[in-house]
């Protein structure tokens, strides 16, 4: 019953070092993190920013170097079994071995999470009819396209109906079509069945239209953890745009937009207001100006994105990072 | 023990599905006869000592390279899947190695019934006592090979290396292929004190039906020892890879 009533994931000091020629790497350092049941978090970072190793921690399939970390209620050092039995993961790689088919493996996960042979097969059917997988599971994993695999690969994931669901890079390595068909699949399991879920992305879209929550994990720390819009409105704000005929008539609007509060830039003709609420801010500026008489010529709101957050965190561009 | 029911059979599912891999399995050790036996002195007395020593070859060359299946299942993320059940990580590992012995069973009864036509004589309880003995090495040398793999971990090349150049020096200095009788003192030394030697002579001593001999009791510790020490070696390796 913890593990309804208490937090899903509590970590204290969490930390894994690793030692890469005679250095240590810390690799994730003293995360304190809690996700509450039903919660859909996402771990935005570039790579190598700990995301992974967290979530391989959390999995038990890593130990931590020191630090605790609670999962479903119980401790992943000590009692890994508990922890396994109740939560579902979702690898970067194919769950299902290739040489297998797909039918079997689902039974197989499903013996393998303690269901009986009766069980284990007709959740299987089940599984296989609501991600679409009937007319190739009884082939080969191998013979199947990437999508395919992905949507067999979350079928194991849930084959026990897991409270708890980790989804490791899930979307990489998918075309567009693909990733689109996987976040429908992964909200409906959210708001069908309240499971709590958490995913690793780089994807910055993929974590803004996905995730309720995002922590921001850059070298092993913990950066910043919030809801995406208010992380965009904290730390970036919506960036106003005006444009005028004269570089005088900007100077003077910019004196007066001042009065608004946010950060005021000029350049030539055309002034730059960034500001929380930028969209709130629009019709009240424009009416100040019309009243000082001062012709606006073009508007423009621009919203921040999770990039700008990143950026304004970290220095760098995520984006960069992820291609790198 | 249910635990390693579940991974027993699936690890033997993906061999049953596709028979044709079977069939080959079952019939590579007949064909490596047929070409070699011809080679021998006396065929029908050679038959006697050359099966049990196929038989074992066989098993070695399966067993010893089982470890690139889970090698295999590292890369794609099966094996992690596997790992982050609630399955007991022991296992994990004697699930995998149990399942060797099946084709290893099924190649012996293949080659049996083969040469049994052209002279082999069949002693059933000396070689269900031999494939029993056969079994437990099986079980071992899978598991070393398991090991193998979990540690060359993103190294792949060295889980072959390590394989081949083990593999021949220790048939060969088994007396597997060819008698050591002739062979010279140091390398009688060295047949000695591989294990494998032992286990030969009790499957040859097995197959001639001698059942209580010495030789048959020093074969059988031999396969107890590699069978022991290889799970223990194995079971160790799934452990420290689980933590």
């Amino acid at each position: 019953m913890t593990s309804t009533v208490g937090p899903m994931i509590k970590t204290e000091s969490l930390t894994r070092h690793f030692t890469v020629k005679k250095k240590t790497v810390e690799a994730v350092s003293g995360l304190d993190l809690e996700v509450r049941p039903g919660e859909l978090v996402a771990f935005l970072g570039p790579n190598g920013a700990g995301k992974s190793t967290t979530l391989r921690m959390l999995t038990t399939l890593l130990t931590p170097t020191s630090g605790t970390a609670e999962v479903a209620g119980f401790d992943v050092r000590t009692n890994p079994r508990d922890v396994r039995a109740r939560i579902g993961y979702i690898g970067q790689g194919n769950g299902a071995g290739h040489s297998q088919r797909g039918r079997d493996e689902l039974i197989s996960q499903g013996r393998a999470y303690g269901l009986g042979r009766v069980a284990a097969r007709s959740r299987a059917d089940e599984l296989i009819e609501s991600l679409g997988l009937a007319e190739v599971a009884d082939r080969m994993v191998s013979s199947l396209s990437g999508g395919q695999r992905r949507r067999l690969d979350i079928a194991m994931g849930l084959i026990h109906t897991p409270p708890l669901l980790f989804l490791d890079e899930p979307s990489t390595g998918l075309d567009t079509q693909n990733r689109v068909n996987l976040q429908e699949h992964i909200r409906r399991l959210h708001s069908d069945h309240g499971t709590t879920m958490v995913l690793t992305t780089h994807y910055l879209d993929e974590a803004d239209q996905l995730a309720e929550r995002i922590v921001v994990i850059d070298h092993g720390k913990l950066i910043a953890d919030d809801s995406p819009a208010r992380l965009k409105s904290e730390h970036v704000g919506d960036r106003i745009v005006l444009g005028f005929d004269t570089a005088a008539a900007a100077a003077a609007a910019a004196n007066r937009a001042g009065a608004f509060g946010g950060r005021v830039e000029v350049a030539g003709a055309t002034v730059t207001i960034s500001v929380p609420e930028g969209t709130q801010l629009v019709p009240k500026l424009l009416r100040g100006l019309d009243e000082a008489e001062i012709p606006v010529t073009a508007v423009e709101v621009t919203r921040p994105t999770l990039d700008d957050v990143f950026l304004v965190l970290t220095g760098r561009s995520l984006r960069e990072g992820a291609a790198a | 023990m249910r635990d390693t029911a579940v991974v027993f059979s699936r690890e033997l599912r993906p061999v049953l599905r596709s028979p044709f891999s079977l069939i080959f399995t079952m019939v590579q050790p007949v064909f490596f006869l047929a070409l070699f036996a011809p080679l021998l002195p006396d065929t029908v007395g050679s038959l006697q000592w050359f099966v049990p020593g196929v038989v074992v070859m066989s098993c070695l060359f399966g067993t010893s390279v089982t470890g690139s299946n889970l090698q295999l299942e590292m890369q794609t993320g099966s094996h992690e899947r596997m790992l982050v059940s609630p399955l007991s990580r022991p296992a994990l590992l004697i699930g995998r190695a149990l399942k060797e012995i099946v084709p290893m069973l099924a190649q012996t009864v293949v080659l049996i019934l083969a040469t049994i036509p052209f002279g082999f004589r069949l002693h059933p309880v000396g070689v269900l006592v031999g494939l029993a003995m056969l079994s437990v090495f099986c079980v071992g040398l899978g598991s070393l090979s398991y090991a193998l793999a979990l540690v060359s971990e993103g190294q792949e090349w060295i889980f072959w290396t390590v394989q081949q150049t083990l593999l021949f020096p220790l048939l060969l200095i088994a007396g597997i292929l060819l008698p050591l009788d002739n062979g010279p003192g140091w390398l009688k030394a060295l047949s000695h004190v591989n294990p494998l030697t032992y286990l030969v002579d009790a499957e040859r001593v097995l197959f001639n039906g001698e059942v209580f001999s010495g030789t048959v009791g020093a074969g059988l510790l031999a396969a107890v020892l590699v069978g022991v020490g290889g799970l223990w070696v194995g079971i160790r390796a799934m452990r420290r890879g689980a933590a």
